[in-house]
């Protein structure tokens, strides 16, 4: 097999020198009532041109070159190509965790750039070196609350993601955490009057998404203000990295959930992904995952190391700030990278485009629809309401190799037709023209489709 | 390295110094020398109540934690505020760099630690050496 | 230095600095096309929430970006360079092939939500997967949706208490015994059990006398590394499981071990209930520095009805669809469906052995770890006796006597070419160099390796202040761990 590099004589010879007959005895300590005596019944050994044919099919089957107006948590943006031509180096790609400082100084120092700019970015004073995903730093930032509290329980904004609300869900279920959910005012922001009402002495901490699901901007000052008037925490998850390009981040909160994946982390049907936890330099000490510190060596040479490592489980076992172990290394380089590409500057300009593509789409989307949540200030998604279905309306789009808008019902039945809406510096003013036409077909049947399109880009 | 002999020891390296009522209380030296470099102490605050063997902290080297256990019961009245900003005083002079000061629940707890010649010979035992 | 190091030389390197210390308002590496749609105003869009200013990121050049990292990168070791040893991480060939099918368009620009009748690309990935991975661990079913073998494990105790909960018996205690990885006593806390710590027998292995002692019904499972993090097999693994199931609990798999038995024996057919994999290990992903990692659990028929939402079946119509409406599911463990771009290299890399590929990679992995433990016998302590399969377990205790420890011995290592082993665990044998080559080290690769070991051996013996001071060949030397811990320095800070 091609990737084993040894030829039957090297076999020979090490089972020679070993002092074994066959390979047979070195599986001897298996008791023989187990031993497979057959092949797997996987399919069979491929070629390399047959693999790329097999997953060529696959990718033909998902169907691509299709314009989307998906977000809600998942985002499409260009990908700078030097992104793969450097994680693509052997060096970066087939490394191993940076245990060993004095042969890792490459992952180390990108791991440091990569915490700097998450701070500079949110506002906080540190950031670990990446979570699995955004749920899941979301779940944990909120262990974080209840383990600096004390206290042992948590308010949820719905407005947060209804995946990442499940995930909270799970963990807190066998934590004995319990969570009381607080519902979305008119305007698509948090209600305030409904959490001042939620927050009890015993809540560690409130955690709110800003951008939110909707794609609207929280008032996280008030929320803040509210919030540490009764000795909580405020974490803030932030699916939507690009949004700090042009949004204020939450420098009230007190711990930062985010979500990394706008910074080109490919969509990948769902990961892998990005989470970062960012918070304040006294909270470090409770931060789970790893973290990257500088130091110097005994020549007085900058260099940096894993640090802090007391908080994790290879030395805490049972007692640690968390289980994990693996994180996103490889996913933050990509962020990190792309971070640099774009910068001060560009950050800002991709933003206010996306900001932009979005704002168009909004106003001529409400020429057929009702945009809800207008309000209070958005980022780049918007939801809207229709008088049909949105699934009739995106078996429309899909004619036009167009992926619609996602249908809320099933995550919020009263809101009846609405469909969360996106749009980056990646959807174009056509696709955009084309979708508002086919949502408006309903409102006006009697016109066809095309002439629509006509209508709309006059 | 002499233990002092005013001190009382526990099994798990712990020093307490009573002084009436009152009991001062930190890790030995044996206890630092197999810490390696401390980077971090973990300790109560004041008014909390520390109950006789069970833990009230920890004390971080790089690679290792190890828990504190309380020599005796009481309720802690005061904390060394310098051990969070240098904990490496404990590795310089474990005996002098106290943790924390409580005042004595049962002074009579005090009777089962170890003296000072004591706890030497059982590190000696321990140590191997 | 006595001896000729074969496999490294040191050669100039580039130095590098922080990207902020290169940093100049007015450089670039963007450009966006012109906007298509009007501009707005941002300050009437966002009002307040508007950010004017993004401090101190950096504004650099596209060649300075490629030089930064690519001059990074070679301070780095990685498995492209050369073997790593370290145990029970398994740091085998990354192929590239994987790389290339997991960047195909209708892949890699798959979102999550996209209607289920353009993702049947994706979704046949999925159970293709799922199916390879279930034959090869002989369980009935499957979830991909855990991001990492910890993940895994912490699904995998939700499932177990899942299962204790629907029987009206819910439990209190995982045991795990003395060798396991701190991943395993901490996702039990993490899920609210108490954990009991079950001890090794004088092999090293479960003490199956103490295990039916501690076994009651307050145990709601027992985690176990197999080969354990010694490399040894556990010869006894039916009366372990028997003892389990005999009084209602379950027989949970830590499957970083696997290496040791794909295409061999499966775990499913010895009596395991459920069980983590971890694709970044068995099954090639790339470790990237860190991650990502995947860690699917698969389980036997009776913990199906608690698998994490949603799970992908076949519809009416043929067609591949995911199923949401599962009531007693313990929910969701993360946000989508997994790992995705994982399985595709981890699919590709089935594909690429095949059954006959799987079978002699994993007995070459075997092969190779007994090769090393015949080199180094005698020359480094050998705690157990006990047969190695893919790992082998050795101990400093030679060497202490002369002040030198493993941790010195893994940093002289470095000077001659290699990553270090895994110094300091399995915490039952003080002093441990955990050495796992796999199956991708060639016998010139290995044999480099054991000369390397054999050679500090000797210098211990004769000059070991060379060991001590180790290593002297790297851009830096011994860096201070200490002062990075009592005041860390967790990002750049610009000069006043």
């Amino acid at each position: 097999m091609r990737y084993l590099p040894k030829s039957p004589a090297d076999r020979e010879a090490i089972l020679k020198a070993i002092g074994a007959r066959s390979i047979d005895d070195l599986f001897a300590p298996i008791p023989a009532e187990y031993r497979l005596n057959r092949d797997l019944k996987v399919p069979r050994q491929m070629a390399e041109s047959e693999i790329v044919d097999w997953f060529r099919e696959r990718s033909r089957e998902n169907g691509d070159g299709y314009a989307t107006f998906l977000g809600a948590g998942a985002y499409y943006h260009y990908r700078p190509v030097i992104i793969d031509s450097l994680i693509s180096r052997g060096e970066f790609l087939t490394a191993y965790t940076p245990y060993q400082a004095e042969i890792s100084q490459g992952t180390l120092q990108s791991i440091f750039e990569f915490q700097t700019m998450i701070c500079e970015l949110t506002g906080m004073e540190v950031a670990n070196a990446s979570m699995y995903d955004g749920s899941t730093a979301a779940a944990e930032a909120v262990m974080m609350a209840v383990r600096l509290t004390g206290r042992r329980s948590a308010v949820i904004a719905r407005s947060v993601h209804p995946e990442y609300r499940e995930v909270l869900a799970t963990y807190a279920r066998h934590q004995g955490l319990p969570l009381s959910i607080v519902d979305f005012a008119d305007s698509g922001r948090l209600d305030v009057r409904q959490l001042e009402k939620s927050i009890t002495a015993e809540t560690a901490c409130v955690l709110i998404q800003s951008p939110n699901f909707f794609g609207t901007i929280e008032d996280v000052a008030a929320i803040a203000d509210l919030t540490h008037k009764h000795g909580a925490m405020l974490v803030v998850a932030i699916a939507e990295a690009i949004s700090l390009g042009i949004v204020e981040p939450p420098r009230q909160g007190d711990i930062v959930a985010m979500e990394a994946q706008s910074f080109v982390v490919p969509l990948g049907f769902g990961g892998p992904y990005c989470g970062v936890i960012a918070t304040r330099q006294e909270y470090v000490r409770q931060m789970p995952g790893r973290l990257v510190g500088q130091t110097s060596d005994k020549n007085g040479k900058r260099g940096f190391v894993l640090t802090l490592a007391t908080r994790e489980q290879h030395i805490r076992r049972e007692k640690a700030t968390s289980n994990i172990c693996t994180n996103q290394a490889l996913i933050a380089l990509m962020a990190n990278i792309f971070m640099n590409v774009y910068g001060k500057v560009g950050l800002r300009e991709l933003a206010k485009q996306n900001l932009a593509k979005a704002a168009y789409a909004a106003q001529h989307f409400g020429k057929h629809a009702r945009v809800l949540f207008s309000g209070a200030p958005r980022f780049h998604e918007f939801v809207i309401k229709t008088s049909e279905d949105p699934r009739v309306i995106n078996n429309r789009l899909l004619g036009q190799k167009i992926v619609g808008g996602l249908p809320l019902k099933k995550f919020y039945p009263e809101l009846g037709n609405a469909s969360l809406w996106c749009c980056t510096e990646m959807t174009t003013r056509a696709a955009i023209d084309t979708a508002a036409a086919l949502v408006a077909e309903d409102e006006r049947s009697t016109m066809p489709a095309t002439a629509e399109v006509a209508e709309v880009t006059r | 390295m002499p233990y002092p002999t005013d001190f009382k020891y526990t099994k798990e390296h712990e020093w307490v110094k009573a002084d009436g009522k009152n009991a001062t209380i930190g890790i030995t030296t044996y206890a630092q020398d197999s810490l390696g470099d401390i980077v971090f102490v973990e300790l109560p605050k004041v008014g909390s109540e520390l109950a006789a063997g069970k833990t009230f902290g920890s004390v971080e080297s790089v690679k290792a934690v190890s828990d504190l256990y309380a020599p005796a019961s009481g309720t802690v009245t005061e904390v060394n505020a310098e051990l969070a900003t240098a904990p490496e005083k404990i590795n310089k002079d474990a005996h002098a760099a106290w943790m924390v000061k409580i005042t004595l629940k049962n002074p009579d707890e005090l009777n089962s630690l170890l003296s000072a010649a004591d706890y030497e010979k059982f590190v000696v035992e321990e140590s191997g050496h | 230095m006595k001896h000729m190091t074969r496999k490294a030389t040191r050669h100039v390197n580039q130095n590098e600095g922080l990207i902020f210390e290169k940093s100049s308002p007015g450089k670039a590496a963007w450009r966006l096309p012109p906007l298509d749609v009007p501009e707005v105003d941002t300050e009437k869009l966002l009002g307040s929430s508007e950010r004017k200013d993004l401090g101190n990121m950096p504004e650099v050049s596209e060649i300075e970006i490629i030089r930064h990292f690519t001059r990074l990168s070679t301070w780095n070791y990685a498995i492209d360079l050369g073997m790593y040893p370290l145990g029970s991480c398994t740091m085998k060939y990354n192929p590239r092939v994987n790389e290339v099918v997991s960047r195909f368009d209708g892949l890699a620009n798959a979102h999550p939500y996209q209607p289920e009748k353009l993702s049947q690309g994706a979704l046949r990935i999925l159970k293709t997967l799922s199916e390879c991975l279930i034959e090869i661990t002989g369980m009935d079913a499957i979830t991909l949706q855990p991001a990492a073998g910890a993940h895994g494990e912490l699904t995998g105790l939700l499932l177990v208490r899942a299962y204790h909960d629907s029987k009206g018996a819910p439990r209190k205690k995982i045991l795990i015994p003395d060798s396991a990885h701190g991943t395993n006593p901490a996702t039990a806390a993490t899920v609210g059990y108490a954990v009991e710590n079950l001890k090794s027998n004088s092999q090293g292995m479960v003490d199956v006398a103490a295990l039916a002692s501690q076994m009651n019904e307050d145990v709601a499972a027992l985690m176990l590394t197999n080969p354990n993090t010694l490399g040894v097999f556990e010869q006894e693994i039916h009366k372990i499981a028997d003892i389990m199931h005999a009084k209602g609990g379950l027989l949970y798999m830590d499957g970083a071990n696997m290496n040791a038995l794909v295409g061999k024996v499966r775990p499913g057919d010895f009596g395991v209930d459920l069980m983590h994999l971890n694709l970044h290990k068995t099954f090639s992903t790339p470790h990237g520095g860190g991650g990502p990692g995947s860690g699917p659990v698969a389980i036997k028929k009776i913990l199906e009805p608690f698998l994490p939402t949603p799970v992908v079946i076949t519809q009416a119509d043929g067609s591949l669809g995911f199923e949401y409406d599962r009531p007693q599911s313990v929910g969701r463990v993360r946000a989508f469906y997994g790992n995705f771009g994982m399985f595709v290299r981890a699919l590709a890399y089935t594909l690429a052995n095949g059954p006959d590929g799987l079978r002699q990679t994993t007995e070459d992995a075997v092969l190779n770890a007994n090769y090393i433990r015949k080199g180094l016998e005698g020359v480094y302590d050998l705690p157990y006796s006990t047969p190695s399969m893919h790992e082998v377990v050795f101990s400093d205790k030679l060497q202490a006597r002369k002040g030198v420890k493993t941790m010195d011995i893994a940093k002289r290592l470095i000077d001659y070419g290699f990553h270090p082993y895994t110094t300091a665990f399995p915490l039952i044998v003080p002093g441990a160099l955990m050495i796992e080559p796999t199956e991708s080290e060639s016998k010139e690769e290995m044999d480099l390796f054991i000369e390397a070991m054999k050679f500090i051996a000797e210098e211990v013996e004769e000059d070991p202040q060379m060991v001590l001071d180790a290593p002297h060949s790297t851009r830096v030397s011994r860096l201070d761990e200490v002062a990075a811990a009592r005041k860390p320095v967790l990002r750049w800070t610009p000069a006043e």
